[in-house]
């Protein structure tokens, strides 16, 4: 077997004047599954990319084998044997699955026409050799998302990939999709080759990993053999320090049932699901990505109604068609997208934190920009969004404070039910638990909080009662003092 | 679960409007054959038939030039211009040197046409000017620079030798020879989109230019790429129409920009991207001839013709948008943007 | 990211931002204004007639169907729609005028259904849009040909003429006591109505919102398709006023009104500095670039240089728009190396744009030159 070694030493890169990375040094073998584990933000995704060569780093070398390269794009980095897998998953939807496999390598015969033939073949025998039999001529479009991460990994096997980047292969799968991706990788590791594995799961890590490199702010901490450490290390060099009171949760007496779902249906999402929701009661919404919690939480706010079921919001039953109809019952949405569906980037805080009420800065139809202003300043200073001013736009805000945005933004409202998706998500340690403060003390004045969120912990540190599903069905309601990680991650991967 | 059965159960219903979207024109054409020709009798002959192929080969080339960029999400509305310019600059050669071989003329057309093309490449790609704007932009230009060069005089029969003019109405293989540049334009192009690296990089970009880029696809050659050939398949339309209609005008194949995207929608072709093939952009071109010819030919009024176009491209549009959505509903979630 | 965090201090201060100096003065409205005074300094140089306020006024009519159409153009542009259907509108909405009155219809009563089918017409593209959910510029070229076709439809190939003196007024006529044209005092009326829309109320929020990011708005509990239906209908509507007072201007209509001219509105548009893809823009930034436009193409007709030869330096200046911008992002970037490839390329380009131009200008003298003998 021969011997790959990828070595990075004092990789620096910034973006427009931040600092992304600097002085990160890395270190790949063959045969080895390596973790690379930090916080959002920390660098993970960046490094990646410069290992990949869709980014150049600034300063820092990179030795293959002990012989310096350079990457200048994805195809010479290809060329080297290097692939990967991304978070967000490159798959080309109107392309079948062979083709995607061999996009931008496609074999050819001679005068360059497509060998069609040969690429079935071929990728027929690669996925039989990961265990996967499907028509190849399906679009990738009708694919499911572990679906989808085959065929990348196919595709990286394709390259004969010496060195193979996992972003985050994980995070959308059931555990029986995880534990067929593990098989798949022990066996690349067996036949030598080098994997770079980025998860959050920390359990996961000890399941697959040999090594760990733990990156924070940007900088390198430390690589350790996973032998010699826990999980609490772990954290620890990730955060950088030891946070107390993580789970501020304060006990209510949980009120009235203000929120009724009952047979919420839409086809292909979610199917009969039904809970209550008490005035000052948290109700945490656990589950797999894509259980169809969002689907769900989108339905009661309108984005997206569903075909069958009813809900009732304070006794009376309410036909919800469109978020300006649910703001009007008194429900706020703050959503899993923060980027996408949560905030106006290119607009300032002001802009964003009164978008939803606007017409209440109006008079006779003219805004009143001081109105505006003022409230929006009073909502931020509330949250602690930390900004030069309320004219700052949501784009040059960190992770952390445009959360903060999107929360004024819909406190600002004052919302009876408080939807959250994934509140934390993506934000550095202090505002999560900052949030996690916020809301604990929103439960207690007594509003309802409906809480989606994939972090067990998170869900059971800061729920009165758990609801689980799984695969767009509920599958399990435990209230805090029953549950656990262990009877949770059961409902949230087997249906009942 | 959700993910599987849905997805697979309607994965043929909506795999069959994907892939015999050109069934059901195919379907729509013979309706409306049948419909034209019960109401006019001149019109299922051969020599109509000829007649019809021979007034869209020129829309059917630039509609496929047409549809292969909008594939990659980009547009040209240059392509009226474009031929225009050609179709002057050839015909003043031709006026000064009338003994020019008529293929040198076809070459000069090709080659006029592709740096036009890749001017429009280069304002894209190297400037990251839209598509839109770009071509908008040139539009003007290139139109503008008609006038210039002609100081808006028409170019007349008289001024173009004989050879010339039998360069697009000679018959060869039984059909005009500019319904067979059409034909090989097309096959050209099946074989192109379909069987050469390249051109499925087309499809690739167009789907996800993400991912294309993190794939080792060359994005911005690839841009390049479709324009320069919707450049050259628009210098050879321009040479073809100065043989065809035995002129340059000032005003040739003005506002034709329109008729090559609408023929490219009509037959399938996504404005998102991604989607679009050549039998379909063929028959989105003969479906608008046949209108065309069939209005002509039957006593309705030929003032009918646009509006009935026009309807056509939302019936289409409206059609499409119907069964796409109805089909995304059970399709696979979480695959967003 | 995590630096401006670090950065900023704790406390979020109420006063503005304070701009630098220097980038008050970058914004795309000032170049706009620099333009125009290099425009009239070097007409006003060429050409003695260019400073004539008769002349100025007289000539400003020509682009004021132009401009009614621009204003709603603007808000559409802004939330990253298109509209290619407004010259059609123009053209149905006129001819439909044109074929009431020939059927022996008050002028005004004409007028006032043309204004009405406009805003119909307006509303369909509108409903189709947001119902569909399907890109404007598909929808609209649908109806472009559509509306276009109804024109001809309507009139074939009639002219309807012979409207009364006090219709052609809106058209043709000035202020009296003064040469401002009336179609003049229209347009700015309607621009500060614009203009005050989209800059002081919350519709006009609503539009920048749409503009940088739909799906944030509709989570915003705002109804993203009222929005839009909203907009294309007041299209619509000045589509049709603009088919009036260009058919009054003509004194006649025929259906083959105001063809072409929905390209110039969108070059002027975006000339503006409105964000083809949305987002950015102002009112006064489109109002502006039509004054520019104008006057440059004044200036050229004084010098005889034909209205399509005119287009070639306004085409230039809407890729130039966009493209001076970009230059420091494409040549800022000196380590990477599709930027040597680039320049390669460009010099290769230059080559092959110079010899596309000798050949231009020789085959062009050699048959002058002919017909000459």
């Amino acid at each position: 077997m021969n011997e790959n070694t990828l070595r990075m030493t004092n990789i620096s890169k910034s973006f427009a004047g931040v600092h992304a990375l600097h002085g990160v040094q890395l270190e790949l073998h063959s045969g080895e599954v390596h973790a690379l584990l930090g916080e959002n933000g920390a660098g993970k995704s960046t490094l990646v990319k410069v290992i990949t060569g869709v980014h150049q780093p600034d300063t820092g070398e990179i030795y293959l084998n002990d012989q310096r390269i350079h990457l200048g794009d994805p195809r010479e980095a290809a060329a080297q044997g290097i692939s990967a897998i991304y978070q967000e998953l490159s798959i080309f939807p109107d392309l079948d699955i062979a083709e995607n496999i061999f996009v931008g390598r496609r074999p050819t015969r001679a005068g360059g026409l497509v060998d069609w033939r040969r690429m079935y073949r071929e990728a027929e025998a690669l996925l039989s050799s990961l265990g996967i039999h499907l028509n190849l001529k399906t679009k990738a479009r009708y694919l499911s998302i572990a679906q989808q991460q085959m065929i990348e990994i196919a595709r990286a096997l394709s390259v004969n990939a010496r060195i193979l980047v996992m972003d985050e292969p994980t995070s959308a799968l059931t555990l029986n999709e995880v534990a067929d991706l593990f098989r798949i990788v022990r066996r690349l590791r067996e036949a030598g080759t080098a994997i770079l594995f980025i998860s959050h799961r920390l359990e996961e890590l000890f399941e697959i990993a040999d090594k760990v490199t733990v990156l924070r702010d940007g900088g390198y901490v430390d690589t350790r053999s996973m032998d010699g450490v826990t999980q609490e290390d772990l954290i620890r060099m990730m955060v950088g320090r030891t946070i107390k009171d993580m789970f501020p949760k304060k006990e209510v007496e949980a009120g009235e049932v203000i929120l009724r779902v009952k047979n919420l249906t839409r086809k292909g999402s979610f199917k009969d699901v039904s809970f209550e929701l008490r005035k000052g009661e948290i109700l945490g919404m656990a589950g797999l990505v894509g259980a169809g919690r969002t689907e769900v939480s989108q339905a009661i706010f309108g984005v997206a109604p569903a075909d069958e079921g009813t809900i009732e919001i304070e006794g009376q039953s309410v036909h919800i068609t469109n978020p300006g109809q649910a703001m009007q019952h008194g429900l706020a949405l703050v959503p899993e997208d923060r980027q996408h569906h949560g905030l106006v980037l290119p607009m300032d805080i002001t802009d964003n934190i009164t978008l939803p009420r606007l017409t209440h800065f109006t008079s006779r139809g003219w805004l009143n920009v001081k109105d505006a202003h003022g409230a929006a300043y009073q909502a931020a200073t509330q949250m602690q969004v930390k900004a030069t001013t309320v004219w700052q736009k949501a784009r040059e805000l960190s992770g952390g404070n445009q959360q903060k945005v999107v929360l004024a933004k819909w406190l600002s409202t004052n919302p009876r039910i408080l939807i959250l998706d994934e509140p934390t998500r993506g934000i550095d340690i202090g505002t999560k638990a900052e949030v996690h403060h916020l809301m604990s003390d929103l439960a207690a004045q007594g509003i309802a909080i409906l809480m989606i969120s994939s972090e067990l912990p998170e869900v059971l540190g800061m729920s009165d009662r758990i609801l689980v599903m799984h695969e767009g069905q509920v599958t399990g309601l435990f209230s805090r003092s029953e549950a656990t990680q262990e009877k949770i991650m059961l409902a949230a991967t087997q249906a009942v | 679960m959700t993910t599987d059965h849905p997805a697979t159960s309607k994965r043929s219903l909506f795999s069959f409007f994907a892939q015999y979207r050109e069934l059901a024109l195919i379907g729509f054409i013979l309706l409306l054959i049948v419909i034209i020709s019960l109401q006019s009798p001149g019109f299922l002959t051969f020599d109509n038939f000829q007649d019809i192929l021979l007034n869209i080969s020129i829309l059917a080339m630039i509609a496929l030039a047409q549809g292969m960029i909008i594939i990659t999400r980009g547009i040209d509305l240059s392509v009226a211009s474009t031929l225009a310019l050609v179709a002057m600059m050839v015909s003043f050669v031709l006026k000064a040197y009338p003994e020019t071989p008529v293929i040198l003329i076809v070459l000069l057309g090709i080659g006029l046409g592709s740096v036009l093309g890749s001017v429009n490449g280069l304002i894209i790609t190297v400037g990251k000017v839209p598509p839109i704007i770009a071509t908008l932009g040139t539009l003007s230009i290139y139109r503008g620079l008609v006038f210039f060069y002609s100081n808006g005089d028409w170019v007349n029969p008289i001024d173009l030798p004989s050879g010339f003019k039998q360069l697009a109405k000679g018959m060869s293989l039984g059909l005009p020879n500019l319904v067979v540049v059409a034909i090989i334009v097309a096959v050209i192009a099946y074989v192109f989109l379909n069987h050469i690296q390249a051109g499925r990089d087309i499809y690739a970009l167009g789907t996800n230019p993400e991912a294309a880029k993190i794939s080792g696809i060359r994005t911005q050659q690839v841009t390049f790429m479709v324009y320069v050939i919707s450049g050259i398949i628009c210098g050879l339309a321009g040479v073809m129409w100065a043989s065809r209609y035995e002129a340059a005008q000032t005003n040739t194949a003005l506002g034709f920009e329109l008729q090559t995207v609408a023929a490219a929608v009509i037959g399938g072709v996504s404005m998102l991207g991604g989607i679009g093939t050549v039998p379909g952009v063929l028959l989105g071109a003969l479906l608008l001839g046949i209108i065309q010819n069939g209005l002509t030919l039957s006593s309705i009024s030929q003032f009918w013709q646009l509006a009935v176009q026009g309807f056509l491209i939302l019936l289409a549009v409206i059609s499409d948008a119907t069964i796409q959505r109805r089909i995304k509903t059970t399709m696979t979630r979480g695959f967003a943007k | 990211m995590t630096t401006s965090e670090k950065s900023a201090s704790a406390f979020i201060s109420l006063a503005p931002l304070r701009r630098p100096f220097l980038s008050k003065f970058l914004r795309w409205e000032w170049f706009l204004v620099a333009l125009i005074a290099l425009v009239v300094i070097v007409n006003s140089r060429l050409s003695p007639y260019f400073l004539d306020v008769q002349n100025l006024f007289r000539a400003s009519s020509d682009f004021m169907e132009m401009g009614l159409m621009m204003l709603p153009m603007v808000l559409i542009i802004l939330t990253g729609n298109v509209d290619l259907a407004v010259a059609s509108t123009l053209g149905m909405t006129a001819s439909f005028m044109g074929l009431l009155f020939n059927n022996g219809l008050n002028i005004w009563l004409a007028a006032g259904a043309a204004l009405l089918l406009g805003v119909a017409a307006g509303f369909l593209n509108g409903y189709l849009i947001s119902r569909l959910k399907v890109p404007a510029l598909v929808i609209t070229l649908g109806t472009y040909a559509f509306y276009r076709g109804m024109a001809y439809v309507m009139l074939g190939d009639q002219a309807a003429r012979g409207y009364p003196a006090s219709f052609t007024y809106i058209g043709q006529g000035t202020i009296p006591g003064t040469p401002i044209p009336f179609s003049m005092v229209l347009f700015l009326v309607m621009a500060v109505i614009f203009g005050l829309v989209l800059h002081k109320t919350a519709f006009g929020r609503y539009l920048y919102a749409i503009g940088n990011n739909q799906e944030a708005v509709i989570y915003s509990g705002i109804s993203v398709p009222r929005v839009k239906v909203i907009i294309f209908l007041v299209s619509g509507l000045m589509s049709s006023l603009a088919g009036l007072v260009l058919a009054a201007r003509f004194g006649s209509t025929r259906p083959d009104i105001g063809g072409g001219l929905e390209l110039a509105v969108i070059t002027a548009t975006v000339l503006g500095g409105v964000d083809i893809n949305g987002g950015k823009g102002s009112m006064i930034g489109a109002v502006l670039a039509l004054l520019l436009v104008g006057l440059m193409r004044f200036g050229m007709g004084l010098m005889n240089i034909q209205g399509q030869v005119q287009s070639i330096a306004i085409g230039l200046m809407l890729i130039l728009s966009i493209l001076l911008p970009n230059l420091p992002q494409i040549f800022g970037d000196q380590r990477s190396r599709w930027n040597r490839r680039t320049l390669m390329l460009l010099a290769v380009a230059a080559i092959v744009v110079i010899a596309f131009v000798w050949f231009f200008s020789w085959s062009r003298a050699t048959v002058f030159a002919l017909q000459g003998a």
